[in-house]
């Protein structure tokens, strides 16, 4: 089971300048431990602590096969073989 | 030092008085390393707001989508102020997540919708450093120089 995780430019420091790497998950989160195992420091780019727990960072969007994950649970978001993951930084400002 | 064509430059200010008194915002897409603004598309403002703007989460990934089919990236990140200085904000620094990008900024506060002219600054945001780099306007972009191995 594996998806393919697409990564923007900023965070391809992590990645060794990796576009694309592949990760492994049955749900969102799952899949971002799994990226931090192998790309330490990515999980805390896309992750932080919220009064209810863990959320996705407001100006970063992850979409599962096109879909923006927050209307698909947003970390609990499912995943299923072959799934195709795009992180996106918002562009955004005032 | 940020080149860009005319025709580009006026449809980057026009658009920004168009969408005054709301912050306007786009890019211009180049090919991947060119440095060249060749592919401007504007983009709705999700927040809709005078002090803030968004890019719609789903057009971002149709825009990004289509970037990479055409091996482009964003050369031009562009918005609008509309009641400050051409200058970036503490929010458009700790939000600007594209290191490549030159910012272009846009202030319509001394003329709204209307003619005249404007302040119109481009930026590198990089790591929470921001440095301003000289505008050349230039009637078209030079033959792109193509490297052969």
């Amino acid at each position: 089971m594996s998806v393919e995780v697409r990564i923007p430019t900023i965070l391809r420091t992590y990645t060794g300048g990796e576009k694309a790497v592949t990760g492994e998950g049955a749900n969102l989160s799952a899949l971002i431990d799994d990226l931090e195992a192998n790309h330490p420091g990515i999980k805390e780019r896309l992750v932080e602590p919220k009064d209810a727990g863990p959320d996705l960072r407001r100006f970063v969007n992850v979409y599962v096969n096109d879909e923006d994950v927050r209307f698909l649970g947003g970390l609990d978001a499912e995943l299923s073989d072959g799934d195709q993951v795009v992180v996106l930084p918002a562009v955004a400002g005032g | 030092m940020l080149r860009i064509d005319r025709a580009t430059y006026d449809a980057i200010v026009a658009h920004a008085k168009r969408d005054h008194p709301d912050e306007a915002c786009g890019i211009v897409a180049g090919p991947e390393g060119s440095d060249r603004p060749e592919r401007m598309v504007e983009m709705v403002n999700a927040a809709g707001s005078p002090t803030f703007y968004e890019f719609d989460s789903t057009e971002l990934l149709a825009l990004y989508k289509q970037m990479w089919a055409n091996d482009e990236e964003p050369v031009v990140v562009y918005h609008s102020h509309t009641a400050t200085e051409a200058y970036p904000s503490r929010t458009d620094i700790g939000l600007a997540q594209e290191p490549g990008a030159h910012y272009v900024l846009v202030s319509t506060r001394e003329h709204g919708n209307n003619d005249g002219p404007v302040e119109f600054r481009s930026y590198k945001i990089v790591d929470g450093e921001v440095t301003e780099e000289e505008v050349d306007v230039v009637e078209a972009l030079p033959p792109e120089e193509r490297v052969t191995p």
